[in-house]
């Protein structure tokens, strides 16, 4: 399995070095009552790219993933999409950029009174309306085979384990063909081999698709085998951004607890 | 100064001034939460129906969810409902018998279940019904949904979850509310009528005839339409507390009791004030 996401690391370098950030984060500050969660975090993401975003509870990993897909606003800062400041866009004109947005959960939140099929096949329903009832449903058999889950169609999601619901809710993530992937703990709650088996997925599909990502995990050995580039997050900033290399090399005091308990 | 034995008197046991100040303001602060929670509620429902209104208005239009949703409200309360209005129906057939038998007023039997049916327990039986079974699930099904971030993934796939979950929801209520209320009222003057003619001979043609004598469309039709208010009230309340709802299975269950309560106290209400327009405007 090493040898697969080291071959897969050296595919999933961004594809132009140069290119814009896809995903900009400046400043932003989100608090909640009186629990500051954020504070003027800033990060950029480019096309091609994994960030991982690690921390320790409570530091405002997943109220980030949240912040860039627009389920909530931030206090102040801007978070631009393509280019475009997304900070207080009404629900209307959030949808068009959610359409280039995929967002694995953390609990997958697939909507359990519908099967597998109708889950993913549910944003082709809403927004692929030129679709035929055929297609959507060669497509959604297509983005299952890819996540591995082909012969589950049927299946409810009560029906199926945590690490398989994962997969479900990444195949539905998928079925617009984002441009920008957003997963919050992919890992969280599988054992080691389902744990490796999403870590393979996510490499594969991002050498597949070149996606911009953004990750949110506890899981060190996770961040280090699928991200080009690790975040981490403490009192609501980014203490440290660079490659694991860079975190390994660093001199503060939280990088090297971190990496010493993980 | 011992504590026990003394006689507490205000300004000779400095104690008891303080408590009184400590729990005064303490008091106050429950009021002005109390104050602010009733107000933020209101304004939280008034932001919650401008957004579902926007959204309703505006496409695309979610036709395939509003028919599941029709079905869900109008067609699985029917039996309840049908077998509500018919248990009134023979409640007030034999209350209405013996009192107009006392009075000498045993001809005025069928105006009177006629009257009592369609523009009393119908209509608000049926609101109240619904309240229950339909505020009830819906309120539980939504906050579920909400807890299990199905909401959050809805609107991550960019798709306006006040449209497709709420618009449809409210729009199905206000439009079976007073198709249950004409099945309510059938079934009540179906088994009163039925109750009354096991005791004493009675035609349905003249029992129909004799009831509805002299009686006018705006009689009966508002009374029946009115429910459309109700269904708006039982949509709105429990769509508003399923998708503003925290805190897990708690919360969950906390909906459903609000959205039961809620609704139903808010559906007597608007029976009242329906009640004097509907004198007003028709009489």
């Amino acid at each position: 399995m090493a040898a697969t996401y080291d071959i897969a690391m050296q595919q999933t370098k961004p594809e132009q070095d140069g290119c814009a950030p896809v995903v900009v984060v400046e400043d932003v500050h989100k608090t909640f009552g009186i629990h500051k969660v954020l504070d003027g975090i800033s990060l950029s993401v480019k096309r091609g790219e994994t960030l991982a975003v690690l921390g320790r509870s409570g530091t405002g990993k997943s109220v980030l993933l949240r912040l860039i897909i627009g389920l909530d606003a931030p206090d102040s800062g801007s978070i631009c999409i393509r280019g475009r400041n997304i900070a207080g866009l009404p629900l209307d004109r959030m949808g068009e950029i959610r359409k280039k947005m995929g967002f694995l959960f953390q609990h997958a939140a697939l909507y359990d009174s519908l099967n597998v099929a109708e889950n993913v096949a549910f944003p082709l329903a809403h927004h692929r309306k030129e679709m035929s009832k055929s297609e959507r449903r060669d497509r959604v058999e297509q983005l299952l085979t890819e996540v591995g889950m082909e012969g589950t169609l049927e299946k409810m999601p009560s029906d199926i384990s945590g690490g398989m619901q994962k997969r479900v809710g990444l195949a539905r993530a998928l079925a617009l063909e984002p441009e920008i992937l957003l997963l919050d703990e992919p890992t969280a709650g599988l054992d080691p081999i389902s744990s490796g088996e999403i870590d393979d997925l996510i490499l594969k599909l991002q050498y597949e698709r070149q996606m911009a990502s953004i990750v949110v995990t506890h899981d060190l050995h996770s961040a280090k085998t699928i991200a080009n580039r690790l975040a981490l997050l403490d009192k609501g900033n980014v203490v440290i951004d660079g490659t694991f290399e860079d975190l390994q090399k660093s001199g503060i005091d939280f990088v090297k607890e971190f990496l010493k308990q993980s | 100064m011992s504590d026990h034995g003394v006689i507490a008197v205000e300004g000779i046991n400095p104690s008891i001034p303080k408590r009184r100040a400590e729990a005064m303001p303490s008091a106050a602060n429950s009021g002005v939460k109390l104050m602010n929670g009733f107000f933020e509620w209101f304004g939280s429902l008034g932001i919650f129906c401008w957004k579902v209104l926007r959204a309703a208005v505006t496409p695309p239009y979610e036709w395939r969810e509003l028919i599941r949703q029709l079905d869900e409200v109008g067609s699985k309360s029917f039996p309840l409902i049908a077998l509500a209005g018919a248990a009134i129906g023979v409640v007030i057939s034999m209350e209405a018998r013996y009192s107009l038998t006392r009075f000498g007023a045993k001809s005025m039997f069928p105006a009177t279940l006629v009257y009592s049916v369609i523009q009393v327990m119908g209509p608000i039986m049926t609101g109240l019904i619904v309240s229950g079974r339909v505020g009830a699930g819906m309120g539980a099904e939504l906050a579920s949904m909400k807890v299990s971030e199905q909401i959050d993934a809805i609107e991550a796939s960019a798709i306006n979850p006040y449209r497709l979950l709420a618009a449809t929801r409210i729009l199905a209520c206000i439009l079976m509310l007073p198709l249950l209320t004409l099945a309510a009222d059938s079934a009540g003057l179906l088994t009163g009528w039925f109750a009354q003619s096991l005791v004493e001979p009675l035609s349905f043609h003249q029992f129909i005839e004799t009831g509805f004598h002299g009686a006018t469309f705006s009689a009966f039709l508002p009374q029946t339409f009115k429910t459309a208010v109700y269904g708006l009230i039982i949509g709105t309340i429990a769509c508003f507390q399923g998708m503003r709802t925290c805190g897990g299975a708690e919360g969950v269950g906390r909906a459903a009791t609000n959205s039961v309560v809620i609704a139903s106290l808010f559906v007597i209400l608007a029976d009242v004030v329906l009640v004097k327009f509907i004198l007003v405007v028709f009489s």
